[in-house]
């Protein structure tokens, strides 16, 4: 609740600091020691083991659910950290973009720890309306007023498909309580639930996979990401997207989970599509960028693998996916940010010109590729191996394996631009040494989790 | 009056929603679609409000309400933005100001 209450709190503050600051540094700092108050608040709310209902049933506050706020408390503290500057620039209403990053982790809170249908679609709503403007908050660009009007359109298209799927399924049960006796006689009685409810299970697969663009409702995803100011990017394509992801599984394992039989075989569809589109389209990108908006569904098709697998493991791979991608994005994205060119042609030569910057980013790319000894591969492991556990579906992991192959390809094609060709890299400016050690620090996490993915989930 | 007939005019408002949004190329007449799929989906939940005898589906449609305000607050203000810039609210000319 404490995560909630100060990030809601925050949230306002922010916006109220742009009338007393003056100077753009001081929002910025307040902004910084906000997230930090966050991240101390989420700490506090850890409890060791067992649950905690709150607000009359409508939270209940896992151990599990504590500790992905921890984790994504500290996500986005280091997200503030890296790109205050990059926010404060972006327009002239520097205080009200903070504001509005607290608000979306408010949404991401209660998406992570609702026990009722209610709290899942008002969490959805904070967390989605505020994006909408922050995608168009570069108001002089036509490309970032295209990607607002575009992720407005598809994401209130898919609120209301979300709705239609929990107005059914009240249909079926008569009640919005995932745990009541109304809820659970129907969907985890072992017998088949009505076909009412079947279809609104559907429903909710088909919003979900809009929000997380899953293929084959992924196609607003490309040119969103890539029209919103790079500033606010990184934080859509991780924080969120696993944000939305963590209610998903949560959701699915928790309450629909006696008849994944049923949905299984829809959902085992497209993760096969996911990887497809994500990463065959992703080599064709001439901007990296455009690359990473690409990549960034063909990561979603890996995440799909943990909701997909109804067992323990993969929790396991969700919360270290969750992290593992979420540091790779924001890394290499405080190196973009810094380019002039957003073309692979832009980065050529910046191994010699900007060392650390190139080793950032050399660290973060190969963790999004899955290579051993960054946070990356462990996270590809233990979903893929969720997914074996099952003993199921031998081929599509087989398939997700090739896949994560080809993903090497166009990662690389970054890599080799940094360091084996010459050329003269331009950066707008030059990173000052708390960024440099921002991003160092970055990279060794990310290396760090390669090493001991225990730290993650030990817990 | 059975309440089957709210049911099935409940559904039928919410495929032509669905229908304007997949058909029409005009962002207003499209938010409009969107709003007639939140307002049967309300009318369907008050119905089932009714045949359960239970009033929890009747406070959510305060809430998608109050959402859907905000929603399009939002999303007008987007569209004044586009049509400011491009004198257009047709989303065809997205696609075309790409190439």
């Amino acid at each position: 609740m404490n995560a909630i209450v100060i990030s809601a709190l925050l949230g306002v503050l922010m916006m109220l600091s742009g009338l007393f600051f003056k100077r753009s540094a001081a929002i910025q700092w307040t902004a910084i020691a906000g997230s930090a108050i966050l991240l101390i608040g989420s700490i506090l709310e850890l409890i060791p083991a067992g649950q905690n209902k709150m607000f009359y049933g409508m939270l209940e506050l896992h151990h599990v659910s504590s500790w992905f706020n921890v984790l994504m408390s500290a996500c986005v503290m280091l997200y503030i950290l890296l790109f205050h500057r990059s926010i404060a620039k972006v327009g002239r209403n520097d205080a009200e973009y903070f504001a509005l990053i607290f608000f979306v982790m408010c949404g991401i809170y209660l998406m992570s720890m609702y026990s009722n249908l209610l709290i899942l679609f008002l969490g959805i709503e904070i967390m989605s309306i505020p994006q909408y403007i922050m995608a168009g908050s570069d108001k002089e660009n036509i490309k970032s007023n295209e990607s607002a009007l575009k992720y407005f359109l598809m994401g209130s298209f898919s609120t209301g498909i979300l709705l239609m799927g929990i107005t059914l399924i009240y249909g079926a049960t008569g009640s919005f309580d995932l745990l009541s006796p109304k809820f659970t006689a129907v969907f985890q009685s072992g017998a088949d639930p009505s076909s009412l409810a079947m279809i609104g299970v559907l429903l909710l697969i088909v919003a979900f996979g809009f929000k997380t663009s899953s293929s084959p409702f992924h196609f607003w995803t490309p040119d969103v990401y890539d029209g919103s100011p790079t500033a606010f990017t990184p934080f859509m394509a991780s924080i969120v997207k696993v944000g939305v992801f963590m209610a998903f599984i949560r959701l699915f394992h928790l309450s629909f989970i006696q008849m994944a039989s049923h949905w299984q075989l829809m959902m085992a569809l497209m993760i096969a599509l996911t990887l497809l589109i994500g990463n065959i389209t992703a080599v064709y990108q001439q901007s990296v960028k455009r690359m990473l908006a690409y990549s960034s569904i063909a990561q979603a098709g890996f995440m799909l693998f943990a909701v997909f697998s109804t067992n323990q493991t993969a929790w396991d791979g969700m919360m270290l996916y969750s992290v593992a991608y979420t540091l790779s994005t924001l890394g290499i994205f405080a190196v973009l940010i810094k380019m002039k060119d957003y073309t692979y042609d832009g980065f050529k030569g910046l191994g010699k010109k900007e060392p650390v910057l190139a080793a950032t980013a050399t660290i973060c790319l190969l963790s999004l590729a899955g290579i051993p000894l960054t946070g990356g591969f462990f996270a590809k492991y233990f979903v893929l191996n969720a997914a074996m556990e099952q003993g199921l579906w031998i081929a599509l992991i087989i398939f997700a394996v090739l896949m994560a192959a080809v993903s090497a390809y166009y990662y690389f094609k970054v890599i080799m631009s940094m360091y084996f060709y010459e050329g003269d890299a331009e950066l707008t400016e030059e990173s000052n040494a708390v960024e440099k050690t921002l991003m160092i620090m970055n990279a060794v996490l990310v290396i760090l989790l390669g090493v001991m993915p225990g730290l993650i989930l030990n817990h | 009056m059975p309440s089957q007939y709210y049911l099935f005019l409940g559904f039928a408002l919410f495929c032509i929603g669905v229908m304007g949004v997949l058909m029409r190329r005009n962002a207003i007449i499209i938010l409009m679609c969107i709003e007639l799929m939140l307002n049967a989906v309300n009318l369907l939940l008050v119905t089932f409000s009714k045949m359960h005898q239970n009033a929890d589906a009747q406070l959510f449609v305060f809430f998608i309400m109050v959402v859907a305000a905000a929603e399009v607050s939002v999303g007008l203000s987007i569209i004044v933005l586009m049509y400011r810039k491009v004198r257009s609210i047709d989303i065809n000319i997205l696609n075309r100001l790409k190439n």
